[in-house]
C-alpha cells in the first residue's frame, strides 16, 4: 500500500446540499431521453404477446405504409450480434450483458415481452402506432414460469449469480447440529416477484458519426456500456464513447447491459439517423429484469440456552433458459452468526423469464427476511428477548471464512437502535396491546449487507487551475445517489480546497475507468480513486513548492504542509496554490490517481451491519397492516455526506416496507405474462404509508475495505426492514405470516 | 398513439352533435383515464371532442336539502364543497379516497361515473376480453382475479367497477341527467351502470353521443350521518378491495333508516338492498350487523383468488354500521395513530 499525505476531513461528512439539485428541479439537467438531437428518428420495442413458442410471421405491410416509418427490424433482418459475451456482474469491470441471450436473433420466443421487432420513425408516436400495426402470428406452447410448474424439474446448479456464488455452501454437518439440537423451528417463506420501477424508465440515444458510435445511456455504469455493446456489436472500443450524466434511478435495473442500448445503436445504424429508444413503464416489467419469484426453507437448531447448533437454509427460484441465476439470498446466512454447522443449497428451474438480475440489496432482501423471522421464531420459542437472542449468537468473525471482520458495530446497531426505539422493557408476548381496532406490536431484525468484491483498479483525475478551480473526473454517473455531492467533498478535502472550488465531472467514458457503481459499493470505490488523485495532485503542488526557491516554503519538510483553503503552510510561512502556478507561468496541473482494491484472499470478512426495528398496528378484522414507526441504526463505515447517507438509508427503509407489505407481480400461470404490469397494480409505498423513519448512524473505522474506510449505505437500509415489520405484525396478532408481501388476505 | 383529430366544444348541443353524428368521435373530459387508455390502443377513436369548456362545473344545494353537481365539477372541488360536505359527508370521503390529488384536480364527476374498468386483462390490449373485444372471451376468469367482482359477475366478464363516488352515490338514488341526439333524459343510477350479462362491452345505457350534463342528489337526511369505508392494500392512491358507503339512523336502539353500498366487489356500483331491508326496523346489535351483511354477500361467485373478499365485505359492513351506530361515524378513515416507544 501506498503512504499518501493525511486528510483532515472538513468538507467529508458534512450535509452538504445536492450539487446537482437546482438543474434537477429546474429540469436543466438532461437525462438519456432528453438529449435534443438534430434529425432524430426514435425506436419502439414491440415485445412477445407469447411466453414460449415462436414467431411464424410478423406482417409489417400496414407498419412501413405508414408515414414516417423509416424502418422496421425483426429476427428476419436486424443484423446478427458479432458475439455474446458471459453474464459476469457489472461490478467485476468487464462487459456485462443482462443475460447472455440477445433478442431477434432467431425466431425462438422464451419468454412474455422478449423483443420481437424494433419499429423506427421519425416521431415517437408514430413510432408507437406503427408498431402496433404489425401483424404478428405465433407458434404457441405452453409455458413455464410459476414454482409449482418448475418444482418438480428443479436441479442444483454448479454456480449461480454470473458464475460468483457456488451453488451448495456447507460446513460441519447439519444433520448432526439439528440433532443435536434441543429446540428447532422451521418454516417455508414465498416470495413474490419485485420489480425495481425507478422514475425514470431506462433509454438510449443512439448517434453514428462514420464508424464512431456515440450513446446516452441511462446506465450504472458507462464503462460498463460502452465493453457490453463493442463485443456485441464488435466495434472496438475506442469507436464507442457513452455519456450518461443522470439516470433517474435504479435499484439494480440499470447495472446490467440490457439489450435495448444494442438496439438503439443497430437502428440508428439501419437508418442512418440518431436513434431514440426509451422503454415504456410496460416494458421496464419484461426488458431489465426484476427479484425472481422465490421459495425458502430455513431450519434453525438451538441448545435450550439460545445457541445456534445449525442452520439450513434452501432456496428455490425460476431462472432463465440462458443463465443460471439466481440472487444470492443464502450468502449471509452462513456468515452472521456463531454456528458450526450450516447447509445452504439453490435449487433453480429453467422456466419462460428472461434472466432475472440484481435488485436492491439482491439475494440479502429475501434471504436475511427468511433468517431474521425464524430467529424471531427461535426467540419466542425459548422465551429469549430477540434481540438477546442476537447478542448470544454474535460473532467476531467472519462464521464461514473464520477471518475477523474488517470492522462491525453490530453490537452498538442493536444497542444504540434498541435505545431509539424504546425497545427495552418489551412484552414478548403476542396480541397483548389495543388501541381502539388496532393491535399494536414491535419487531426487529438485523441488517447486513456485504462489502463487494472489486476486480479492478479503480482510477481518477484530479486538475488544478491557476485560478485555484479545480475539477475532478471519473467515469461514473450519477444516478440519483447523490454521488456527484460527496464527490466533491471527497476531492475538496484531498486537494485542501473548499467544496465551492472544486467540481466533479462524470458520467462519461472519456473519464478515468470507474466499474459500474452496483452493490452499494460506488462511495468506496469512487471516493478511494478520487482521494487518491487529489491527494496526488496535493502532494505533486507541495512537492514543487518546497523545491522552488522562489517559494516561501522552500525547504520545508513536505510532511509537515498543511493545505486548507488552497493554501500551503508549514509553520508560519505559506504560499496559496494559485501563487505556485502563477510565479511558474503554469495554466494547470493535474494528477491521475489508482485505487487497487483489496485482493479477494484478505484475511478479513467485510461486511456491513445494522439492526432495524419497527412499529405495525394491524387491524385484525380487516386484515390492514399499517407500520407506525421504524428505527434503523447502521454502521456503514464513514459516512460521507450525512444528508445524502440517511436520505438514501430512508429510501432504503421504505422499500423494505414496501417488500413487507406492498410489492408483489404476478404471474399469470396459463399465459407466462406478468399480471400487473403497471404502477396502479404494482404498488410502491407512497407517502401516506410512510411513517416516521428514525435512522441512526454509527461511525466504525475501517482500514481494510478502502482508503476512507466507506462500507456504503446504498442496500444496508432495506435488509431486515420485512423481517422487522412481520416480526412486529406477529407480536401484534399472534400470526406468522410466511409471505411476502403479507396481505390483508393472510390476515383475514 | 394513431392519428387523431381534436375538436374544442363552446356549447352542448354542438359538441353532442360533433360526437353522435361520427361514430369515430368521442368526447374528452378531464382525460385521466381515457388518454392512458388511448396511449394504450384500448380506445380507438380518431377524433375527441373537448367538452371542457362547457358550463358544467357548478354545484348548488337544492332547496330541499339535495345536490345538483354538474357533469364537468371537478372531484376535488366537489369534496370541497360546504353544501356536500353537510349534507352528504359520504360523498365527499368517497371522493377524497379515491385517486390522488392531482388526478382529482383534473378528473370530472360525469367521467369519474363512466371511467372504465382497471382489469389488467382489458387494459393490456392483447389479451383476449369480452368486454374490449365482444366474443373473445374472459382472461380473468382462469387468470388473475385477486381484485376481481364477487357480485354481478358473469361467465362473460368478471371486473370490477372502480369508481369510489359512483358507490356513494347509488345508496343515495341520485339521478344522471343527460343531452343526448333524441334530447334529454334522466336515469336512476341503479339503472345507469349496467350489469355484463352476455355483453360486458355495454356499461351503462347511453347512445353514442349522449352527454351526461349534471347528477342530482336528492334530499337525504339520514345521508348528514354517513360514513364511507375503503379498505385496500396500500394506505392511498388505490382503488378499493372492498368499499361501503352507508348512511344510518337510529331512534330508541332501532334502526329507523339505512342506505347502504359496496364497491371493490360488484361489476357495478352494488347497492345493498337485501342488507338495508334486513336492517330496517332491527336493533342495533352486532349480530343483526353480521347477519345482514351476510345476507347481502350470499350470491357471491368469488373465484379462487379473490374468496377474501367475501369475507372481507360482511366485516367491513359490520365496520361501518358500527361506525354509525356509535355516533363517530361522520369523521374521516380511522387511521392507526403515530406510535410511540413501547
Amino acid at each position: 500500500m501506498t503512504t499518501m499525505p493525511t486528510t483532515t476531513p472538513s468538507a467529508i461528512g458534512q450535509p452538504l446540499d445536492r450539487v446537482d439539485g437546482r438543474p434537477k428541479v429546474t429540469g436543466s439537467a438532461h437525462y438519456s431521453a432528453e438529449i435534443p438531437l438534430p434529425d432524430m428518428a426514435y425506436a419502439y420495442v414491440v415485445g412477445s404477446r407469447i411466453a414460449a413458442g415462436r414467431v411464424s410471421g410478423i406482417d409489417a405491410s400496414a407498419a412501413t405504409a405508414e408515414e414516417g416509418v423509416l424502418a422496421v427490424l425483426t429476427h428476419e433482418n436486424l443484423p446478427r450480434i458479432a458475439e455474446q459475451p458471459p453474464l459476469v456482474p457489472s461490478l467485476a469491470g468487464t462487459a456485462a450483458p443482462g443475460q447472455t441471450y440477445f433478442p431477434m436473433q432467431d425466431d425462438i420466443v422464451h419468454y412474455a415481452g422478449q423483443q420481437i421487432a424494433l419499429v423506427v420513425a421519425d416521431t415517437w408516436e408514430r413510432a408507437q402506432h406503427a408498431a402496433h400495426l404489425l401483424r404478428v402470428s405465433y407458434e404457441e406452447t405452453a409455458p413455464v414460469t410459476t414454482l409449482d410448474q418448475g418444482r418438480d424439474r428443479a436441479y442444483v446448479p454448479e454456480r449461480i449469480f454470473g458464475g460468483w456464488i457456488p451453488g451448495r455452501i456447507e460446513r460441519g454437518d447439519v444433520e448432526a447440529g439439528l440433532r443435536d439440537a434441543d429446540v428447532r423451528v422451521e418454516g417455508t417463506y414465498t416470495y413474490a416477484a419485485n420489480h425495481h420501477n425507478p422514475i425514470e424508465p431506462s433509454s438510449t440515444t443512439a448517434l453514428w458519426d462514420g464508424d464512431t458510435l456515440l450513446l446516452y445511456d441511462s446506465t450504472q455504469g458507462v464503462n460498463a456500456t460502452q465493453m457490453t455493446v463493442s463485443r456485441l456489436l464488435g466495434v472496438p472500443m475506442q469507436r464507442i464513447r457513452v455519456i450518461g450524466h443522470y439516470a433517474g434511478g435504479s435499484f439494480g435495473c440499470k447495472a446490467m447491459i440490457h439489450a435495448h442500448p444494442t438496439l438503439a445503436a443497430m437502428a440508428a445504424r439501419e437508418v442512418g439517423r440518431p436513434v431514440k429508444l426509451a422503454l415504456t413503464r410496460e416494458q421496464m416489467f419484461t426488458s431489465v429484469g426484476h427479484r425472481e419469484e422465490q421459495e425458502q426453507h430455513v431450519t434453525l437448531g438451538a441448545t435450550r440456552e439460545g445457541r445456534l447448533t445449525a442452520i439450513r437454509h434452501h432456496k428455490l427460484s425460476p431462472t432463465s433458459p440462458f443463465d443460471d441465476w439466481a440472487e444470492p439470498s443464502l450468502g449471509t446466512s452462513s456468515q452472521i452468526y456463531a454456528c458450526p454447522h450450516y447447509e445452504g443449497v439453490y435449487r433453480l428451474f429453467r422456466a419462460n423469464t428472461m434472466t432475472p438480475t440484481f435488485m436492491r440489496a439482491p439475494g440479502e432482501a429475501s434471504g436475511m427476511h427468511a433468517l431474521e423471522c425464524a430467529m424471531d421464531e427461535l426467540a419466542h420459542e425459548l422465551g429469549v428477548d430477540p434481540v438477546e437472542l442476537r447478542l448470544r449468537n454474535h460473532t467476531d468473525v467472519d462464521a464461514m471464512s473464520g477471518f475477523p471482520w474488517s470492522s462491525s458495530g453490530l453490537r452498538e446497531c442493536y444497542e444504540r437502535g434498541a435505545r431509539r426505539f424504546g425497545w427495552s422493557g418489551r412484552d414478548p408476548r403476542p396480541a397483548m396491546r389495543r388501541e381502539g381496532d388496532w393491535l399494536i406490536g414491535t419487531g426487529m431484525a438485523t441488517a447486513t449487507y456485504p462489502v463487494a468484491p472489486l476486480a479492478n483498479p479503480q482510477r481518477a483525475r484530479a486538475r488544478l487551475y491557476a485560478d485555484g478551480t479545480a475539477v475532478v473526473q471519473a467515469a461514473t454517473p450519477d444516478f440519483g445517489t447523490g454521488v456527484a455531492t460527496v464527490m466533491t467533498q471527497v476531492a475538496a478535502d484531498g486537494l485542501g480546497m473548499s467544496v465551492e472550488r472544486c467540481r466533479f465531472e462524470n458520467g462519461d467514458t472519456d473519464l478515468p475507468n470507474i466499474a459500474a457503481a452496483v452493490g452499494s459499493a460506488g462511495a468506496g470505490m469512487i471516493s478511494a480513486a478520487v482521494h487518491s488523485a487529489a491527494t496526488a495532485l496535493r502532494g505533486q503542488l507541495v512537492n514543487k513548492a518546497v523545491a522552488d526557491a522562489g517559494s516561501p516554503l522552500h525547504g520545508a519538510d513536505p510532511v509537515d504542509v498543511v493545505v486548507r483553503d488552497g493554501v500551503m503552510t508549514a509553520g508560519t510561512a505559506s504560499e496559496a496554490y494559485t501563487d505556485l502556478l502563477r510565479r511558474n507561468v503554469q495554466p494547470d496541473a493535474e494528477a491521475l490517481g489508482q485505487w487497487n482494491p483489496p485482493a479477494h484472499d484478505i484475511p478479513y470478512g467485510m461486511m456491513t451491519f445494522g439492526a432495524q426495528f419497527a412499529e405495525v398496528a394491524v387491524d385484525a378484522e380487516l386484515g390492514l397492516v399499517r407500520v407506525r414507526r421504524m428505527t434503523g441504526a447502521f454502521a456503514p463505515g464513514r459516512v460521507l455526506n450525512a444528508k445524502t447517507a440517511r436520505s438514501q438509508l430512508m429510501g432504503g427503509m421504505l422499500w423494505g416496507l414496501g417488500q413487507a407489505l406492498l410489492e408483489a407481480n404476478h404471474m399469470a400461470p396459463d399465459t407466462g405474462r406478468w399480471a400487473n404490469s403497471s404502477l396502479a397494480e404494482y404498488l410502491v409505498a407512497v407517502n401516506a404509508d410512510a411513517p416516521d423513519v428514525d435512522v441512526e448512524l454509527i461511525e466504525v473505522e475501517d482500514d481494510i475495505v478502502n482508503p476512507l474506510g466507506v462500507k456504503g449505505v446504498g442496500e444496508i437500509g432495506q435488509v431486515g426492514v420485512a423481517a422487522a415489520i412481520a416480526n412486529a405484525v406477529h407480536h401484534a396478532t399472534g400470526r406468522r405470516v410466511r409471505k411476502l408481501p403479507i396481505t390483508i388476505e393472510d390476515l383475514l | 398513439m394513431r392519428p387523431i383529430t381534436y375538436l374544442r366544444a363552446t356549447d352542448t348541443a354542438s359538441a353532442v352533435t360533433a360526437v353522435s353524428t361520427d361514430p369515430t368521435s368521442d368526447f374528452l373530459a378531464g382525460g385521466t383515464t381515457e388518454v392512458d387508455l388511448l396511449r394504450q390502443n384500448v380506445l380507438n377513436p380518431r377524433r375527441l371532442v373537448d367538452i371542457n369548456d362547457l358550463p358544467l362545473t357548478d354545484v348548488e344545494g337544492t332547496p330541499a336539502g339535495g345536490v345538483r353537481i354538474g357533469a364537468l365539477a371537478r372531484m376535488s372541488d366537489v369534496a370541497a364543497d360546504p353544501v356536500v360536505r353537510e349534507r352528504f359527508p359520504l360523498i365527499a370521503q368517497a371522493l377524497e379516497l379515491g385517486a390522488s390529488a392531482q388526478l382529482r384536480n383534473m378528473a370530472s364527476m360525469g367521467g369519474n361515473l363512466l371511467q372504465r374498468v382497471r382489469c389488467s386483462y382489458f387494459r393490456d390490449a392483447e389479451s383476449p376480453c369480452n368486454k374490449r373485444e365482444p366474443g373473445t372471451g374472459c382472461s380473468a376468469v382462469e387468470g388473475f382475479s385477486r381484485g376481481h367482482a364477487v357480485l354481478g359477475t358473469s361467465e362473460h366478464c368478471i371486473a370490477t367497477h372502480p369508481s369510489d363516488v359512483a358507490v356513494a352515490l347509488v345508496a343515495l338514488d341520485a339521478q344522471v341527467r343527460t343531452t343526448g341526439p333524441h334530447g334529454e333524459r334522466t336515469y336512476a343510477i341503479d339503472d345507469f351502470f349496467l350489469l355484463p350479462g352476455d355483453s360486458p362491452h355495454r356499461e351503462h345505457p347511453l347512445e353514442h353521443g349522449e352527454l351526461i350534463t349534471g347528477i342530482e342528489v336528492p334530499a337525504t337526511p339520514v345521508a348528514r350521518h354517513s360514513h364511507y369505508l375503503k379498505v385496500r392494500d396500500r394506505a392511498s392512491y388505490e382503488f378499493a378491495l372492498v368499499s361501503v358507503a352507508a348512511a344510518l339512523s337510529v331512534v330508541d336502539g332501532v334502526i329507523a333508516d339505512v342506505r347502504m353500498a359496496l364497491g371493490g366487489v360488484a361489476t357495478k356500483p352494488w347497492r345493498a338492498r337485501r342488507a338495508e331491508d334486513f336492517l330496517i326496523g332491527a336493533r342495533v346489535q352486532r349480530d343483526d350487523f353480521a347477519m345482514a351483511a351476510r345476507v347481502e354477500m350470499a350470491d357471491a361467485r368469488p373465484t379462487p383468488m379473490n374468496a377474501f373478499k367475501v369475507e372481507l365485505a360482511q366485516r367491513a359492513i359490520v365496520r361501518v354500521l358500527d361506525l354509525l351506530s356509535d355516533g363517530t361515524g361522520d369523521g374521516s378513515e380511522p387511521g392507526p395513530g403515530a406510535g410511540s416507544p413501547s
